[in-house]
């Protein structure tokens, strides 16, 4: 589904955005479920229509934290070699490096393996399961907005790469086997990448605008005076 | 192509946090916050081009380092033997590892410096002014972001040896400063393709700015004023 830019002859209540990564004006039209639509300029994806997005959103972060919790208990490789076995589970890579005082390695290892996947996916379910009940978590627009910028930092998918070379390359010298973690590994990429796909920030956004916060007199919605609904209605 | 108009231009900013599109009054995006998510709002983002060429000069600058010395050392029976990025793939195609060897290469030597490239050409064409191909410019930055993450790999494959292979006396495989400086690298060219503002590459004239209030020109075009509806549904930001 393609967008239209904007002429200026258009009438009705149009929902207008600017592309991401040329400033365009654009109408956005509803968008069917799935449907994308690209900027008619640059061809930057400036809306996917998400339908449901909260409820399949929570579902999706829900199994990718399970998934993890499972890459996390159990070992990524084991390596047996002259009678010894080594078992390295995903923290163990940052340890070692801790261990062999690389302190900044381990800390960039940590992050973007564990701390960064982590954070996500709990701030995630810390603004949505609220959010699917019209509350607002304490602090959810801030925890919602520093969470766009901590995705950037989880790399899951190009550590399971890391992983698979690792095994390639042990694989001559030693034996090594393969533990659930990388299985587990393996079903979160796909999991993380579904749930980035259901997740329609702007929607997430208009829902927290419009939410009670919690422990909050319902009576009192806190609102900006001069804010007006994108849809053109007066704020409550 | 003539009539589209950016939101820049309409004195109207994107929220970069939340994706917002709020209205600023008088063209003036100087302490400026999102009603939404109250982050400041940038018609561009601030200081891209100084900031994105600090970084990209700082990565630049550990990458040289980041090649010459070893990223690890594998110890093996008392025999020591360390290894830089290059080295380790030239091993692995002695060892007739070559698919292994190409990926290698192409996640740590490949990415890296295509990363480089890309962010200096994005950055001197939108210097000149470049009008050429800025959908193609703009998609090379998409790509400059989208891939940038994979450097990591040797990274964690160094991890990931350190933690396996540690048979004490037998073997053991040690990370070196190579491994620092590379991590340090990946770390800023992602940080500096942050920083670029692809917007950039479609002003012409240099950073768009309203060249009056949204409402003043509505009204100097002869429009009715209910029919400006455009801006009337867009928010106006906190001042
Ligand atoms: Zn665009
Ligand atoms: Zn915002």
């Amino acid at each position: 589904m393609a967008a239209r830019a904007w002429t200026g002859a258009h009438d009705g209540p149009p929902h207008l955005v600017a592309c991401h990564d040329c400033d365009l004006l654009i109408e956005l039209p509803p968008l069917a479920d799935g449907a994308a639509a690209r900027c008619p300029r640059c061809q930057y994806v400036i809306g996917r229509g998400a339908h449901e997005t909260i409820e399949r959103t929570v579902a999706l972060t829900v199994a990718a934290l399970i998934l993890f919790v499972a890459a996390n208990a159990f070992p990524l490789l084991t390596m047996r070699a002259s009678g010894n076995e080594t078992e390295a589970t995903i923290l163990s890579g940052s340890r070692i490096l801790w261990d062999q005082d690389n302190g900044g390695l381990a800390a960039l290892v940590l992050l973007t393996t564990f701390v960064a996947p982590l954070a996500h996916a709990l701030a995630m379910l810390y603004v949505l399961v609220p959010l699917g009940f019209g509350l607002r978590a304490p602090a959810a627009a801030d925890v919602f907005r520093w969470m766009g910028h901590v995705r950037v930092w989880s790399m899951a998918e190009v550590f399971v790469l890391g992983v698979l070379v690792s095994l390639v390359k042990l694989a001559d010298m030693a034996e090594i086997v393969p533990g659930i973690a990388l299985w587990a590994l393996g079903l979160l990429i796909p999991t993380l990448t579904a749930a980035m796909a259901t997740l329609d920030p702007d929607e997430v956004w208009d829902r927290l605008d419009r939410s009670v916060e919690m422990d909050a007199d319902p009576v009192e919605a806190p609102r900006a005076p001069e804010a007006v609904r994108p849809d053109g209605e007066a704020a409550p | 192509m003539s009539r589209q108009r950016t939101a820049a231009a309409e004195g109207m900013a994107t929220c970069h946090d939340c994706h917002l599109l709020v209205a600023i009054p008088g063209g003036d995006d100087h302490g400026a916050k999102c009603p939404r998510c109250h982050s400041a709002l940038h018609f561009r983002k601030p200081a891209s081009l100084q900031r994105t060429w600090a970084l990209l000069v700082a990565a630049v600058v550990l990458y040289i380092p980041a090649n010459t010395y070893p990223i690890m050392r594998v110890t093996s029976l008392g025999r020591s033997q360390a290894d830089t990025i290059l080295s380790g793939v030239v091993h692995l195609l002695e060892g007739g590892m070559w698919p292994l060897a190409l990926v290698v290469f192409v996640a740590s030597i490949v990415v890296p410096l295509a990363k480089l490239f890309a962010i200096v050409h994005l950055l001197i064409s939108v210097q000149r002014r470049s009008p050429k191909k800025p959908v193609e410019r703009t998609k090379l930055y998409r790509l400059t972001e989208m891939f940038g993450r994979w450097s990591m790999v040797d990274i964690y494959v160094v991890a990931m040896l350190a933690a396996l292979v540690q048979l004490g006396s037998l073997a053991q495989v040690e990370a070196e400063l190579g491994a620092v400086f590379f991590g340090a690298t990946v770390v800023l060219t992602m940080i500096a393709a942050e920083s670029f503002d692809p917007r950039l590459i479609w002003d012409r004239r240099g950073p768009e700015r309203p060249h009056r209030p949204p409402s003043a020109r509505g009204a100097a075009e002869g429009r009715k004023p209910g029919r400006d509806a455009k801006t009337a549904h867009v928010r106006k930001a906190h001042g």
